[in-house]
């Protein structure tokens, strides 16, 4: 049994949960920015394409080369929300709604943090055999 | 780690509104002074907020305050000879501050200043029970 196998979605999903938190702290925080258009990540598709592109760091064969970063992934493809009720001065963060997915994203971050840990968990009662 | 990022964010935030705070409070305690000429009289003061992107990672976006702007609405003059500060018609010059939309600008930074801390206090607690995995 491969570890890392074993906790393959669920690291991904974290990385990915991290990112979006990032995305909607940062709507949050241009709440009040003149001409700030609040952004959003298609989930869904983001976790797809991380899992298909297997290993989120590269293969390095040579000691040159250079790592891309930790699942920061720069890659991830962000959209611009659709304003329901934009402000006079172009910004389209709607708090509330921002507020609301940040705190889900929140309770997920914490679901898959409690998936690993379980798995982590009956991966250390298999090793000790206790 | 990446959700560090997000105490930059916020307290880009914070920061940004906490300028905004002090405009207000600045404008709020100005609001009944009066000075002897126009140019001398005291204008409403308003931050102008921008973003600010991360060249390396596009999606991390801060707040910054680009400067101060003052308001230009018309000043009020009154009639008060025996204020010292009177010209030589004995008019004194008001402030151009309007106290409703001061209030409003208040409560509106000071909302904003708290759906920040509570970015920050929900992305501390996700770091500490990551901290905590498998244990």
């Amino acid at each position: 049994m491969n570890i890392d196998k074993a906790l393959a979605p669920h690291a991904s999903a974290l990385a990915l949960r991290a990112q979006r938190s990032r995305l909607l702290a940062a709507n949050l925080a241009n709440a009040d920015t003149p001409n700030y258009k609040a952004r959003d990540m298609d989930f869904k598709a983001a976790l797809g394409q991380t899992l298909k592109g297997g290993d989120i760091s590269l293969q390095t064969t040579h000691r040159g080369h250079m790592s891309p970063g930790s699942g920061d992934g720069a890659e991830i493809q962000t959209y611009y929300r659709s304003a329901q009720q934009p402000s006079m001065d172009g910004n389209t963060v709607d708090t509330q709604v921002e507020q609301a997915q940040f705190t889900r994203n929140a309770i997920e971050y914490q679901a898959s943090l409690r998936f690993m840990s379980g798995t982590i968990k009956g991966l250390l009662t298999a090793i000790r055999g206790e | 780690m990446s959700l560090f990022s997000i105490f930059d964010i916020a307290g880009s935030a914070m920061s940004a509104q906490n300028i905004r705070l002090n405009t207000t409070a600045s404008n709020l305690a100005n609001s009944e002074t009066v000075s002897g000429s126009e140019q001398q009289a005291y204008r409403a003061r308003q931050p102008v907020f921008a973003t600010v992107l991360n060249q390396a990672n596009q999606a991390v976006a801060g707040v910054q305050v680009t400067g101060i702007t003052t308001n230009n609405a018309p000043i009020q003059r009154e009639y008060a000879p025996q204020n010292p500060l009177a010209d030589e018609q004995g008019y004194v010059y008001k402030s151009n501050v309007n106290p409703v939309e001061e209030m409003a600008n208040m409560i509106s930074a000071s909302r904003s200043y708290q759906s920040n801390i509570e970015v920050l206090n929900t992305s501390k607690e996700l770091m500490l029970q990551t901290l905590r995995m498998g244990q």
